[in-house]
């Protein structure tokens, strides 16, 4: 569904050309972070606490370093301390105490010391022969737990000015914000209703593990190769904590087999720097799926309640939320972006949330696909469900009616630019889906979602070849075919053809500075940057054919990949098509290139609306996903197969959030389920085609109008899937997942 | 860790019965190898018994009983018809087990010495009453398999001992069995409760049953209560319910990862009444498919 | 320790090697011959990232152990194109827009030709359950299915 009339104009946007790495991943030479090797390389294996919380008394690696293929041992005490830069040691404090624990071991999985050998199982029999002696301390991984009175405290003055007085140590940031005055909405309301939710961490479940190889000498000169989201984010981590200059180290992102925000920070990368300077070998650390659910990024997991008032037409008069998100045993939790999304599809006149982040024994949360976002969702549109249903209200009819549109003050305080959640309702309304009868034991249910989107830091560099082809250099790992998005964008700039464009993630020394590929920025910033920097080439290429035609710069315009006379008082002059430029451009003036670099602000937040029809079992408890349809607002869709493809991930990723997938965590604070055998993530077999309808409501603040597709087809599912298992089952899901167990109690104690 | 690949049963147990420290047959390796990885059990010696002559045959016995080798792996025990049609239940029980990537590798005979309370293919083989062949150091015997596992990862095996063959009886007519399990995905997952049942019925009136259950105590439990509701009826729904009071009286279960107490107990119960109903519908001559999940 | 001396074939090519008696054929397949198509995901058989055939049969490569290759003949990702000629599944992946991150898809590949050998036609369900130890996370299978269903239909085409 195209709104946007512009559409005519693309000759290559909008199509669906095969993907420039395509070749390599379906014949098996794609290099992920663990296909590289190197002369003389070494090992790693990292030895990890146990404990979910023990002061780490002494740590013996004397039995170990006297195996013969031992190559380099190190623990915390081989990270020196380092004066980070200004401002940055809280952050850079807090990434060194993750990769390497100090004086106490936080949570289990928490690295305690590490090896390198010259085998992969030599380095994992020398962590057995690592003698730690532990402390153990009392432990809390409940996030309601974490934050009562006598709770276990993870780290003193770890909370920053934004927490009032008199909460928990372990409450660490505090968030607020809102407009008008919620009392009286509620007051004017015909029917409120305050419930509270829960929903457990999940991991992102990218199947590939973190995977480096570092080279790191005396010299302090290094190489990185490794799987992540954004390299110059490594190098400027790995440079802070190993105590080098940022430009020294040179970090080369491989291709990377999954992230979801998982891969935005460092693990391993540090660890095996500092071995390797001290082995002076290459050494390689590929972590076990084991070590990938113990000791990186988990989502938060959320306490929330949500209180909305609605008068019988369906009127949202007020909504007040409270969301405490658990982050592990340091700050980052998304308590503030929680809040900030709950209520923002909606056009309100009294709001008001409220987000804590709060600290426990677990893993340091990273982000998962709009972070916050999907458990604010749960929470705000299971209310909104529980309000129509007792009201007797079409679900999206109330949407529509609330509904946040440009020029919204939104919940979270500006107004909104063009916006197409409106347009997402319309097409979920209008969808077959919508009106398809349901089976007995099926339930329906319908959510909307919101994320922010990101612009971000960007540089992008294009040089053209003497036979006209086209070198695209980007600095955003491509995740999911985000190459052939660039491409396309080129193409359109210079009008050559898609193919003649090669797409390459350039490493740290070869671009500028690039943030990481993450919130849904990479076809929005790297997608402008890319358009920027062909319009600079074109702008170079017009003023060859002026000079050549002896006519003013300004006389030339560029069209279907040619220098033309921008019009008849131009000249007469014959198209020059840009092969024919660069042809003879080392004697025109040389080699000719565009470039970008800025900070684009324009991202466009976005909007969905999920439809899922799910069935249960009532003698068991089991929900099956049996029809979904995605309806998404893509401002402009550039390669329109890999947009759907975000939409169908983003809600194969929601379905197992709400029904399966949570980590479970045992008396002692140990992780019980760290392997995909008991983290269960959606099977082939446990899904049925997911439908998308892509809709097209130009952004303003990109070119072609596209916003970010990657994170929004997360936010409505978890909610989506609770109205719908709701009503088959007849009972309000409050808790996340919504696993067997859950299901058949909620049916027992209603029923 | 030494790694064996001997030529004959008696060789492989008297390694085994030499080895010090801690021994392991490899068959499929899809328990061997996993616990390899992870560093739970690292074996001193390791004894790959696929080099054995006939240990992927599948043998259809003079009277009508079968012998399968202990290296038929799932993915062969399902494309063996006349099997699959002799004993659906069995061979889907099996099939249940993993992916199919599993399935090319595991063993039923892997599946019952690992001892997991929760393998789905042993409530088959004790409804069906499957027999083992034990080669030791002391030479054969045969026992049935529900007396091999003693407790979560705990055999009766004795040292140098190993099965060197599964038995399975003559099917007989108007017979059937059938095991289903509860997972909370599709594939993937460990049994949080497994049922098999194996019934003869005598024109509509079922005349012989075994009902054994997974994942509810320790080890598989067979349920004679549960066949005794069975015996003499028609499963009628009165017969159904004693089947599902039954099995969940017999069930003694944990709480774990995978599943809760009362879930257990509760949906034990379920699943033997709809295998019970596949069970007499294939009894009756019906071509059930199983169901996945 | 002392390692062990196997012969065997993978992709029709005869190699040698030595391995340890704990390495897994993954490892080896990676590490000793650098093969790298194959990936690990999990290491415990439940991911299916690391899918080759064994003598035709379809496994986990980390649930092989080096030691058992000996003698055997080993299919992987590599091998699946002839020469410059890709197979249909590898080309409809590719215009279906079966992979994001592409690290699934090598296992994938191997076990819907694996599939597809044993089953030309199959159903949907077929399809979804033969890959239910194909874990990808980026997807949600539906482009994946589709690539596969559509291949089978070219490949029942051309026979």
């Amino acid at each position: 569904m195209a709104l946007d009339d512009r559409k005519s104009q693309f000759l290559y946007v909008g199509t669906t050309p095969d993907r420039p790495d395509g070749l390599d991943k379906v014949t098996g030479r794609a290099k992920f972070g663990a296909d590289a090797y190197a002369p003389g390389m070494l090992h790693g294996a990292i030895l990890r606490s146990p404990h979910a919380h023990a002061r780490i008394k002494r740590i013996d690696t004397s039995r170990a370093e006297a195996l013969k293929d031992v190559k380099a041992i190190v623990t915390r005490a081989d990270f020196a301390d380092v004066p980070f830069a200004p401002g940055l040691e809280g952050e850079f404090w807090n990434v060194l105490e993750n990769v390497m624990a100090g004086d106490t071991a936080l949570y289990d999985g928490h690295a305690i010391a590490a090896v390198a050998a010259t085998s992969a199982l030599a380095a994992r029999d020398a962590l057995k022969l690592i003698d730690v002696r532990y402390e153990e301390l009392p432990h809390v991984t409940d996030v309601d737990e974490a934050m009562k009175e006598g709770a276990p405290v993870i780290r003193e003055g770890a909370a920053d000015y934004s927490v009032p007085e008199g909460m928990h140590p372990n409450v660490v940031r505090y968030h607020e914000s809102g407009h008008g005055d919620v009392e009286a909405g509620f007051a004017e309301a015909d029917l409120v209703i305050e419930d509270h939710f829960v929903t457990e961490a999940t991991h992102q479940g990218y199947i590939e593990p973190h995977a480096c190889l570092a080279t790191l000498g005396g010299d302090g000169k290094g190489e990185l190769w490794c799987c992540t989201q954004g390299h110059w984010i490594v190098q400027k981590t790995c440079a802070a904590l190993l105590g080098i200059e940022t430009s020294q180290l040179r970090v080369t992102a491989s291709e990377i087999g999954g992230g979801f925000g998982g891969k935005t920070t460092v693990f391993i990368e540090p660890v095996a720097l500092a071995l390797s300077r001290k082995a002076n070998r290459p050494v390689k650390i590929v972590m076990s799926r084991n070590e990938v659910f113990r000791a990186t990024g988990p989502t938060a997991s959320a306490s929330m309640d949500v209180k909305i008032g609605m008068k019988k037409d369906g009127t949202i008069t007020a909504a007040e939320g409270v969301f405490r998100l658990q982050g592990g045993a340091f700050p980052g939790a998304p308590g503030d972006m929680t809040a900030m999304c709950a209520f923002a599809p909606y056009n309100l006149t009294n709001v008001r949330q409220v987000g804590y982040d709060v600290m426990t024994n677990r893993p340091k949360q990273a982000a998962y696909r709009a972070p916050g976002s999907p458990m604010a969702a749960f929470a705000t549109e299971s209310v909104i469900d529980e309000l129509c249903k007792q009201l007797g209200l079409d679900p999206i009819e109330v949407r529509l009616k609330n509904a946040s549109h440009e020029g919204t003050k939104a919940s979270y305080g500006p107004r909104f630019e063009r916006i197409g959640l409106v347009e997402t309702l319309e097409a979920a309304k209008a969808h077959p889906h919508y009106s398809a009868p349901l089976k007995p034991g099926q339930g329906r249910g319908i959510s909307c979602g919101f994320w922010f989107n990101h612009g971000g830091e960007t540089s992008v560099s294009l040089s053209l070849s003497e036979d006209g082809t086209v070198q695209l250099a980007v600095g955003t790992p491509d995740i999911g075919g985000s190459r052939a998005s660039m491409a396309l964008m080129a193409a359109e700039v210079l009008g050559v053809p898609y193919e003649n464009i090669r797409v390459t993630i350039a490493d740290t020394a070869t671009l500028g500075y690039n943030d990481v590929s993450h919130g849904s920025r990479v076809t929005y910033a790297s997608g402008l940057a890319t358009i920027k920097a062909a319009e600079d080439a074109v702008q170079r290429l017009c003023a060859r054919a002026a000079a050549k035609w002896g006519i003013p710069e300004d006389a030339v315009k560029w069209e279907n990949g040619c220098a033309v006379p921008s019009g008849p008082n131009a000249g007469e002059f014959d198209p020059l098509p840009l092969a024919e430029i660069t042809a003879t451009m080392g004697q025109t003036g040389g080699p000719i290139s565009g470039h970008y670099e800025a900070t684009p602000e324009g991202a466009g937040v976005s909007f969905a609306t999920h439809i899922v029809d799910a069935e249960v079992d009532r003698e068991t408890g089991k929900t099956k996903v049996v029809r979904y349809t995605v309806v998404q607002d893509a401002g402009k869709a550039i390669h329109p197969t890999y947009v759907e493809g975000q939409f169908q991930g983003g809600a194969a990723q929601g379905i197992g959030w709400a029904l399966n997938e949570e980590y479970i965590y045992n008396d002692s604070g140990r992780l019980e389920n760290p392997l995909f055998l008991d983290y269960r993530i959606p099977v082939a077999s446990d899904l049925p085609m997911i439908d998308t309808v892509i809709v097209e409501v130009p952004n303003p603040g990109h070119p072609y109008g596209v916003r970010g597709v990657g994170e929004t087809s997360i936010c409505p599912p978890l909610a989506a899937i609770a109205n719908a298992v709701s009503a088959a089952a007849e009972v309000r899901m409050r808790r996340l997942p919504m696993s067997p167990p859950r299901v058949l109690s909620a049916l027992k104690s209603d029923g | 860790m030494q790694f064996h690949s001997p030529a004959t049963f008696v060789e492989a147990a008297a390694l085994a019965a030499e080895a010090q420290g801690v021994t392991r047959f490899l068959a499929g390796g899809t328990d061997v190898l996993v616990q390899l990885r992870s560093d739970m059990v690292t074996p001193d010696t390791l004894i790959d018994i696929k080099k054995i002559g006939g240990v992927r045959d599948i043998k259809l016995n003079d009277d009508g009983s079968w012998t399968l080798g202990v290296a038929v792996s799932g993915a062969e025990m399902n494309e063996h018809g006349p099997l699959r049609a002799a004993w659906p239940g069995l061979c889907e029980a099996m099939d249940l087990i993993g992916s199919t990537q599993i399935q090319g590798r595991a063993t039923l005979a892997g599946n019952l010495c690992n001892g997991s309370p929760a393998a789905d293919s042993v409530p088959a083989m004790v409804a069906a009453c499957v027999t083992a062949t034990i080669t030791g150091p002391q030479g054969e015997r045969t026992v049935a398999v529900e007396s091999i596992p003693t407790g979560p990862g705990l055999t009766s095996l004795e040292k140098g001992e190993l099965i060197s063959a599964l038995h399975i009886p003559a099917r007989g007519e108007n017979a059937g069995d059938a095991y289903l399990r509860f997972i909370p995905r599709t594939e993937m997952d460990i049994a949080v409760v497994g049922a098999a049942v194996n019934l003869r019925l005598d024109g509509d009136t079922i005349t012989e049953a075994r009902v054994a259950l997974g994942a509810v105590a320790p080890t598989v439990r067979l349920v004679p209560e549960a066949a005794e509701a069975l015996i003499g009826s028609t499963l009628d729904d009165g017969a159904l319910e004693k089947l599902v009071a039954a099995c969940s009286a017999a069930c003694s279960p944990i709480d774990d990862k995978r599943g809760t107490i009362a879930f257990r107990t509760e949906v034990a119960g379920v699943m033997a009444k709809r295998a019970a109903r596949i069970a007499y519908a294939r009894a009756k001559g019906e071509t059930i498919e199983g169901h996945h999940g | 320790m002392s390692k062990i001396h196997v012969t065997t074939t993978v992709n029709g090519d005869e190699m040698e090697f030595l391995c340890d008696p704990r390495e897994t054929l993954l490892d080896v397949l990676r590490d000793r011959l650098n093969l790298t198509g194959a990936k690990e995901g999990c290491g415990t058989g439940d991911c299916g990232a690391c899918s080759v055939t064994m003598n035709g049969r379809l496994v986990c490569s980390c649930l092989v152990l080096g030691a058992e290759a000996e003698g055997a003949e080993i299919a992987t990702v590599e091998g699946i194109a002839q020469g410059d000629r890709l197979h249909p599944l590898q080309r409809k992946f590719i215009e279906h827009a079966a992979l994001q991150c592409g690290i699934c898809t090598p296992g994938i590949l191997v076990a819907a030709k694996a599939l597809l050998e044993k089953h030309p036609d199959p159903t949907e369900e077929q399809v979804r359950f033969w890959l239910a130890g194909n874990l990808c996370r980026c997807t949600g299978y539906d482009k994946i299915i589709r690539a596969v269903m559509d291949a089978a239909a070219e490949m029942r085409e051309a026979a």
